[in-house]
């Protein structure tokens, strides 16, 4: 922080080593192999996920019948000159279908855990502060939310709240998103609430309120970062969770409708045609697994990587 | 307020607001609002402790860790409050910053006269404004008090940008400076570094950095030394001395180690079982204490000029359970001079030869029977 407004006359060489908890972090998390395996496939996906139409060779949506009726009715197999991964029974191509799917999959990731933090948070931050009744009210309140069937209570969110104008936003496939989240929070709060536990009796939260430091402030700014490695962990391993759901409810038919194109959505359509044609199911199969063991690998990393106890041991 | 010049460049800020808006809710506060403003001396003494008492709810029954203790603290000065450990010195001092964590604790009664404000009476917010701004905290373990995500700096900073409400490069010069008073070398370029690079007496150095970040009023410095060795605790003592008397910093010095109050305060508190036994000025109390627990801790100090391998002498007995103590004088079951008297009653803080000396004890009042 200060370095960046006054005295640098030290080589940049030594001041890269004498780096923070973040660059220590950081060194970990590059030598674990696997985690900087997951990590690029999740950049691929993060870069699918805002320029995928531009660089999809075709439509997702435009239909090559001809193409499919010259090749006796079938959809061309993988391959094939011009489609690389194939089409579908319509003569859509497959790779494009994927790369619009990794849209929605990646803005699923996103936009669940962004309604995770927001709900988990500050309820698991507000009952280990305040503790007492406030924590029990709010931690049974988690309780049953936890309780209730997943399932059911998105199902039960979207339908009620089709017609707001939450539902309708991008085509009523954010109403589930958000909806995966309502239900997805309460580990995060459980999370919050026993890291915030253990790190309000420490002897800098006493430091901080000794030089007039406000509750609010100590939370935001002494507790959370803290905090922030076991947070950072638990998101990156609840998106698998995530997705899964998405491809879950839209196999049900529920989210993103046709002729937009989901993973789960893409599975439902292939299955059809699972005995004749079993690619139609197996690649987009395989690209969930892929970008769910990369978030995985990469979860994994950062864990070992942000924890201080396995300092020294890599 | 203003920081004045001879403490190096900040250049003056001039606060016209309250920080974070702080809502003044009592008529303490409004006192206080007014005297955040300036450092002038606004009662006849800096700090003014009127039978405080402070207790602990636990599955046991109620602790009086502290009960019904009263000192002055005149600015400027520095006072030792030594005892052993659960003799209440710490409670007393969280309880003049309010910072007794409640429940299960609770100031139960008593008066704290701050620069002539009742801070009992405050509010909480209001009490955050004098924390860290009035009344510097030196915590005991330099290890745990930092935050280890934040760099050294903001921490620093936090407390000048909190009161004195300067801005962030404003707040920067000033940790600078304190870094650099606070004996840390390239201070500019270590203010980003983070805990965890450096060693204990360093880390002590940064925590006196913040304590002193506002140039408050009065020091409370918490066993600052017990978790450094030797040699960086000299140091770091000189240092506190150096800076409180440089400051006009009056100082709450804590310790069990009588050879640091002896080289350290202007006049020492002898604290026991949640009272204060003993009080007097420096030379008094180790020239001529007048109480036998004084007496126990002095002779159980080991000594240069003693025989190689001689036990080192310790005073007989635990203090006793601070769950309801009984009308006794509480250390007359340790007391090798105990009468019957000192079973059945407590003696008062009464006077003896010397300046401000009161000892509790019959045993040395006039026509007692100690010699």
């Amino acid at each position: 922080m200060a370095n960046r407004t006054g005295a640098l006359e030290q080589p940049a060489a030594a001041r890269a080593h004498s780096a923070s908890l973040w660059g220590d972090a950081w060194r970990r998390l590059i030598r674990n192999r696997l985690a900087v395996v997951g990590g690029v496939i999740v950049l691929i996906l993060l870069f699918l996920l805002f320029f995928g139409p531009l660089i999809a060779p075709h439509e997702y949506w435009h239909q090559y019948l001809k193409e499919v009726v010259a090749n006796g009715n079938r959809p061309l197999p993988p391959l094939s000159p011009n489609f690389i991964l194939g089409t579908d029974n319509l003569g859509r191509d497959l790779l494009s279908r994927l790369m619009d799917g990794a849209q929605i999959s990646m803005t699923v990731a996103l936009v669940v855990q962004a309604v995770v933090l927001l709900i988990g948070l500050p309820v698991g931050a507000a009952a280990a502060w305040y503790g007492g009744r406030v924590d029990s009210l709010l931690m049974r309140f988690t309780d049953v939310i936890y309780a209730f069937p997943d399932l059911i209570f998105i199902i039960l969110l979207t339908v009620s709240l089709r017609d707001t104008a939450i539902g309708e936003a991008m085509n009523g496939v954010l109403l589930v998103f958000v909806a995966i989240g309502v239900v997805g929070w309460v580990g995060m709060a459980r999370l919050v609430r026993g890291q915030l536990l253990s790190l309000k009796e420490t002897e800098f939260v006493e430091a901080a309120r000794a030089i007039g430091v406000s509750d609010f402030r100590i939370v935001t700014r002494h507790l959370l970062p803290n905090a922030l490695g076991p947070m950072i962990v638990s998101v990156t391993l609840g998106i698998p969770g995530a997705i899964l759901a998405e491809a879950t409810l839209a196999y049900l038919g529920i989210g993103a409708q046709p002729p937009k194109a989901s993973w789960g959505i893409l599975v439902a359509d292939g299955q059809q045609f699972v005995r004749s044609e079993p690619f139609l199911v197996v690649i987009p199969a395989v690209a969930i697994a892929l970008a769910l063991l990369s978030f995985t690998f990469l979860g994994d990393g950062l864990r070992d990587a942000l924890d201080p106890k396995l300092k020294g041991k890599q | 307020m203003t920081v004045s010049d001879d403490r190096g460049g900040v250049g003056s800020p001039t606060v016209t607001e309250l920080p974070n808006a702080v809502t003044i809710a009592t008529e303490e506060g409004r006192l206080l609002a007014e005297r955040l403003a300036d450092s002038g001396r606004h009662a006849r003494r800096l700090l003014e402790v009127r039978n405080l008492s402070t207790q602990f709810v636990t599955d046991q029954g109620v602790v009086h860790a502290v009960d019904d203790v009263s000192f002055e603290l005149d600015y400027g000065e520095t006072l030792g409050l030594v005892g052993e450990s659960g003799c209440g010195k710490s409670v007393t001092a969280l309880s003049l910053t309010r910072l007794v964590a409640t429940p299960p604790g609770r100031i139960v009664s008593g008066e704290i006269i701050f620069d002539g404000i009742d801070i009992l009476k405050l509010s909480e917010e209001e009490m955050r404004l004098l924390r860290g701004r009035k009344i510097g905290f030196i915590f005991q373990d330099p290890m745990t008090s930092l935050n280890p995500t934040l760099p050294i700096g903001f921490q620093i900073a936090e407390s000048a940008r909190l009161h004195l409400g300067l801005s962030r490069k404003a707040a920067d010069d000033r940790t600078a400076e304190l870094l650099a008073k606070v004996g840390i070398p390239r201070a500019r370029e270590r203010m980003g570094d983070y805990p965890h690079q450096f060693s204990g007496g360093m880390r002590q150095r940064v925590m006196i950095a913040i304590a002193l970040a506002c140039d408050p009023m009065l020091l409370l410095a918490d066993e600052p030394t017990t978790a450094l060795d030797v040699t960086i605790q000299a140091q770091i003592l000189d240092l506190i001395r150096s800076l409180s008397a440089e400051f006009g910093t009056a100082v709450i010095l804590i310790t069990h180690d009588l050879g640091i109050a002896a080289g350290m305060c202007n006049r020492i508190n002898v604290m026991y079982a949640g009272r204060i036994v003993e009080t007097g000025m420096v030379d008094d109390i180790f020239e001529q204490p007048k109480m036998p627990y004084a007496w126990g801790l002095l002779d159980s100090l080991p000594r240069l000029d003693e025989e190689r391998g001689a036990r080192l002498r310790t005073i007989e007995g635990l203090p006793p359970d601070l769950v309801n103590p009984g009308p006794e004088c509480r250390f007359s079951p340790r007391c090798k001079y105990v009468h019957d008297r000192c079973r059945v009653e407590e003696p008062e803080l009464s006077a003896r030869e010397g300046e401000g000396h009161l000892a509790r004890c019959f045993g040395t009042e006039p026509g007692g029977w100690i010699k």
